[in-house]
């Protein structure tokens, strides 16, 4: 059980900006980089921020960038550093920094929303569902993804083009759309989907998506390249040029959607905006009061009127702010 | 009625809904879909990300008797199986509904898209596990945990059910007075991690799916979630828990490295085959079969090898008894002096099943082991201890309805108690989350329609929460949450940990009393945005309230059932057998418990129980 001591450098800071801060940790024999961490955070600097969960790599919250490289915290071992070596940890480039360790993966919740669900025939019903261990083996392997977003977050296409973040659904979408498009029983007609709404042909398999995944998800072999083979055959075959015309195949049997299409207001909720006005003490009481008779003589049925008002994405410019901050930290760690 | 002041101090913003569920594993992603879909407008609270609850990281499977591999099992036999389990403590009511309820939900989850492994036939396969008569578990490799909240999440937003992530509830609001005084829930105040503002969500059904509390022991699965929120929510808005006492030590945690000691070993391990060995190489579990399970359990290694392949003309192994009997095993092993150079004792699968199978039907242990640990337990025995699993107590619910004892109030999940009696039978978590997730969803959407007045806060009492949890930032110079926090963990793992004695709770709860006070002093540095060093000092009052309940619940109880282990009363007492502990707050703030008998079952469940053992 032999503790050392371990040099740490931990990006802090938030959307307006930030910096490297130095620590020195005692460490312990089998410990991975989360145990550092918390450690710090016990000790040393209690409102450091990080996200983790499970400690084990089942839950996929603890993603960061460990000396430049993209992985959890949690399964990276600090005997995988030499001794002595000092170990930089940064948040993921990709995503807007909430602070220190913690981004906002929001674009991700945003992006699961726009895969329409799995839609089983109707006539089928669960527990009459019969299919081979075989059939379900390829969309098995891409229902392991722990939603970690580390792939996201490598991606080029994202990384370090903002503005293709509306029109790309990321690595881990796709692998979500080729999960339904090979569940044996899904009826929704997925591959034009993924091609002209979703992004796919901004790929051009440089596989860095697969290199980072914790779960070993052979991302680009057993998902991407088979969905571009079939879009283009697709697009070739005359016969299936037909078929798609008197309905022989797959159709959508949901509204379209994509990027821009009509999904309605986000269901993810954010914290809303500090609100700025202070009025005085009685007539705040008063207009309390009147909220509270309106809602009385609301009729408690559905409605959307809630999430309406609700501001669903953060400014603009913490964006940039924070784009700008992650620039600053890129320049440091090179 | 979005991101408007309620006229509180410091800027809260609120919301209106039919029913917030606060939670979003399992349970709570169950119960929401079904309010929603009772026409509920719903909101979901989250402390972490969507998809990331605990039950994310259940490894087994879940208990449903499909009958898909041994048409034999049926609903009955499940149900008899969990009493058993729970040594008769449980409530028969959710044990017989859970019983008869689980397949439909499985099934359901598949409709959703959720992909189980497979039987020869295409049906969903079922594996063994510890004290289920037949192959039971609905499972996905070992990640069918990750199987369920992905499909259930998926569901959730399919529906676009409205979540608040990352945001903590801190208070339940009730209408007519604050906390026990109240007559009913008006809704919950709680705070966004990312910003530190607050909020408050108005609603006249508030739905409890917090989880457990295993994050108070210093050895435990658990994760930082774990801080039995929804436990002490529910206390200090005057509900009640039941059966505190019961804490399941799992008995397969790893042991090394230190730094994921009390990480799980999926009881899969045993039930795809593997055994458990001292450091003499015995396989030491025919030696503490109990005689409450001797007939159904074999005592030769001949016979138990066989059952794997019959169940029918052979009894299990003792490998496979229920969790709280291993997990006692296990620590008489190691106190005896046969343990592992690190601790524990051997899982050994290695010797037994080829590397092949090992891969295939348990990757993530493998993973785990390799990574983790550089063992290949394809080659190499696993070092196993026990480790803090999963709490048995609660709120007290009411079976059908999962209402708590107030109007309002519902609790589902791991922080609702009574269905597991003493002792939870693996997979009969997950199976617990769907059934009562959906009975919980459905009432608390009819008692909100049902409700044409619409139950106000006062304003007075979301003020007094925002001021509760600001506390912190007042104080100065006082002492860090993460010391105390790491004293409570240590302190309750060694006085009211597996085996337990008067003396050492009596010290526990006078620990209890100095922490509390320490707890109240705790002061916090930076600032409101996503701060875990005042998310910590928030959390210790839920953490400090539920182990006052589980030390007291336990003293109180003199004798030894399932999860509740007292050297000083070593035998199960059939007295004890005829009650529960009922937990709740005093005026003062302190704990109080009171007994309360057993409901008594209806004379054709009881006929189960009088069959001819085998
Ligand atoms: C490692 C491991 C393996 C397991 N394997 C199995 C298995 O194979 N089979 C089985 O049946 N069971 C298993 N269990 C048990 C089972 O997973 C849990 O009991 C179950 O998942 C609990 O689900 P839940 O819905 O009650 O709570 P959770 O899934 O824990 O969700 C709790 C939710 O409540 C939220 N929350 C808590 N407090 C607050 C608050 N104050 N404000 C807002 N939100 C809050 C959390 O953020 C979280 O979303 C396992 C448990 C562990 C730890
Ligand atoms: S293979 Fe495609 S999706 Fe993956 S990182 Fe490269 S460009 Fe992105
Ligand atoms: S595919 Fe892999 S890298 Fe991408 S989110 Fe899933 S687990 Fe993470
Ligand atoms: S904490 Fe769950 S993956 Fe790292």
């Amino acid at each position: 059980m032999s503790a050392r001591d371990l040099n740490l450098r931990v990006w802090r800071g938030d959307g307006s900006g930030g910096d490297f801060v130095n620590y020195t940790v005692p460490v312990e024999e089998g410990e991975v980089v989360l145990d550092a961490i918390h450690r710090l955070q016990a000790t040393q600097a209690s409102d450091l921020a990080v996200r983790w969960n499970c400690k084990a790599g089942k839950c996929g919250s603890c993603s960061a960038e460990i000396n430049g490289k993209p992985g959890l915290m949690c399964m990276t071992r600090l005997s995988s550093f030499e001794p002595g070596e000092t170990i930089t940890v940064t948040p993921m480039r990709t995503f807007p920094v909430v602070r220190d360790l913690v981004t906002d993966v929001t674009f991700n919740f945003e992006k699961a929303r726009q895969v329409p669900a799995f839609a089983p025939p109707s006539d089928n019903k669960g527990g009459k569902f019969r299919m081979a261990q075989v059939d379900v083996e390829r969309s098995q392997e891409f229902r392991k993804c722990i939603e970690c977003f580390l792939c996201q977050n490598t991606c080029h296409v994202i990384r370090d083009h903002e503005e293709n973040k509306p029109a790309f659904a990321g690595p881990r979408f796709f692998i979500r759309h080729a999960e339904l498009d090979m569940h044996p029983l899904d009826t929704v007609d997925r591959q034009p989907m993924v091609q002209e709404d979703h992004g796919l042909g901004f790929c051009n398999i440089t596989k860095c998506c697969t290199d980072v995944c914790p779960e070993h998800i052979k991302i680009t072999d057993n998902a991407i390249i088979p969905m571009k083979e079939r879009v283009v055959d697709r697009k070739y075959d005359p016969l299936v040029f037909l078929g798609s015309k008197i309905g022989l195949f797959k159709s959508t049997t949901r509204q379209q959607v994509g990027p821009a299409g009509g999904l309605g207001p986000s269901p993810i909720k954010h914290p809303a905006p500090p609100t700025p006005v202070a009025v005085p003490e009685p007539v705040k009481r008063a207009a309390a009061a009147k909220r509270t008779a309106a809602k009385q003589a609301a009729p408690a049925k559905k409605t959307t009127a809630a999430k309406k008002a609700t501001p669903v994405r953060k400014a603009a410019a913490k964006k940039t702010a924070a784009k700008a901050a992650s620039a600053t930290r890129r320049r440091s760690t090179r | 009625m979005a991101a408007v002041s309620n006229g509180a101090q410091s800027a809260t913003e609120v919301h209106d809904y039919d029913v917030v569920v606060i939670g979003a594993g399992g349970s709570g992603l169950r119960a929401a879909i079904a309010a929603h879909e009772s026409g509920a407008r719903t909101a979901i609270v989250t402390k972490s990300l969507l998809g990331k609850a605990h039950t994310v990281m259940a490894e087994g499977g879940i208990a449903a008797s499909m009958g898909n591999v041994w048409p034999e099992d049926n609903w009955q036999v499940h149900f008899r199986d969990t009493m058993r389990g729970g040594k008769m403590l449980n409530n028969w009511r959710m044990a017989q509904l859970h019983a008869q309820e689980a397949p439909e939900r499985v099934w359901e989850l598949e409709e959703w898209g959720a992909l189980f492994d497979r039987t020869k036939e295409g049906k969903i396969s079922q594996r063994d596990f510890g004290g289920h008569r037949y192959a039971r578990l609905a499972h996905v490799g070992d990640r069918t945990g990750l199987e369920m909240i992905r499909t259930l999440q998926q569901r959730a937003v399919e529906l676009g059910i409205d979540v608040y992530m990352e945001c903590t509830i801190t208070q339940l609001l009730k209408a007519g007075g604050a906390g026990r005084a109240g007559n009913r829930i008006a809704g919950a105040f709680g705070y966004w991690r990312e910003t530190g503002s607050f909020i408050q969500l108005n609603a006249p059904s508030v739905v409890l799916a917090t989880g457990g509390i295993g994050k108070s022991f210093k050895v435990t699965s658990n994760s930082w979630e774990y801080t039995g929120d929804g436990h002490a929510l529910a206390l200090q808005a005057g509900a009640s828990l039941i059966n505190m006492e019961f804490v399941q030590f799992h008995p397969t945690g790893m042991v090394w490295p230190l730094s994921v000691r009390g990480l799980l070993i999926t009881e899969s391990v045993r039930g795809e085959g593997g055994v458990l060995r001292n450091s003499d190489g015995k396989r030491f579990m025919f030696d503490y079969i109990t005689d409450y399970f001797k007939a159904e359990t074999a005592d030769n290694e001949e016979e138990a090898d066989r059952w794997y392949d019959d169940h029918i003309n052979n009894r299990r192994p003792p490998e496979l008894l229920p969790r709280d009997e291993v997990a006692r095993a296990i620590n008489s092993e190691i106190k005896a002096g046969r343990g592992s150079p690190h601790g524990g004792v051997y899982l050994d699968i290695a010797s037994r099943r080829s590397a092949a199978d090992i891969h295939k039907r348990l990757p993530s242990m493998y993973h785990q082991f390799k990574e983790l640990a550089d063992v290949d337990i394809t080659k190499e025995p696993m070092e196993v201890a026990p480790t803090c699993h999963y709490v048995m107590g609660g709120v007290e619910v009411d079976a059908d309805t999962q209402a708590a004892t107030v109007d309002g109030l519902y609790a589902v999940g791991e922080c609702s108690g009574g269905m597991h009696g003493s002792n939870r039978l693996g997979g009969n978590s997950l199976s617990d989350l769907l059934v009562f997730g959906k009975r919980a969803g459905e009432s608390a959407a009819a008692y909100a329609k049902k409700s044409t007045r619409r139950p106000v806060a006062p304003v007075a009492q979301v003020n007094a929460a925002a001021e509760a949890a600001l506390a912190p930032f007042g104080r100065k110079a006082g002492e860090n949450a993460f010391t105390i926090q790491h004293e409570l963990q240590e302190m309750m793992f060694s006085l009211v940990g597996i085996i337990r004695t008067g003396k050492e709770m009596k010290q526990a709860l006078k620990d209890i009393a100095a922490l509390k006070k320490r707890a109240e002093a705790v002061s916090v540095e930076g600032g409101r945005a996503y701060n875990p060093g005042w998310h910590t000092a928030l959390d210790l009052r839920s953490m400090l309230q539920v182990s006052e309940s589980i030390a007291r619940a336990a003293l109180e109880r003199t004798e030894s059932r399932g999860g509740h282990t007292r050297d000083d009363y070593p035998l199960t007492d059939p007295d004890w057998g005829k009650v529960n502990l009922i937990v709740t707050e005093t005026p003062q703030g302190a704990v109080k418990i009171t007994r309360k008998a057993l409901p008594k079952m209806p004379a054709d469940l009881a006929k189960l129980f009088e069959e001819p053992k085998k």
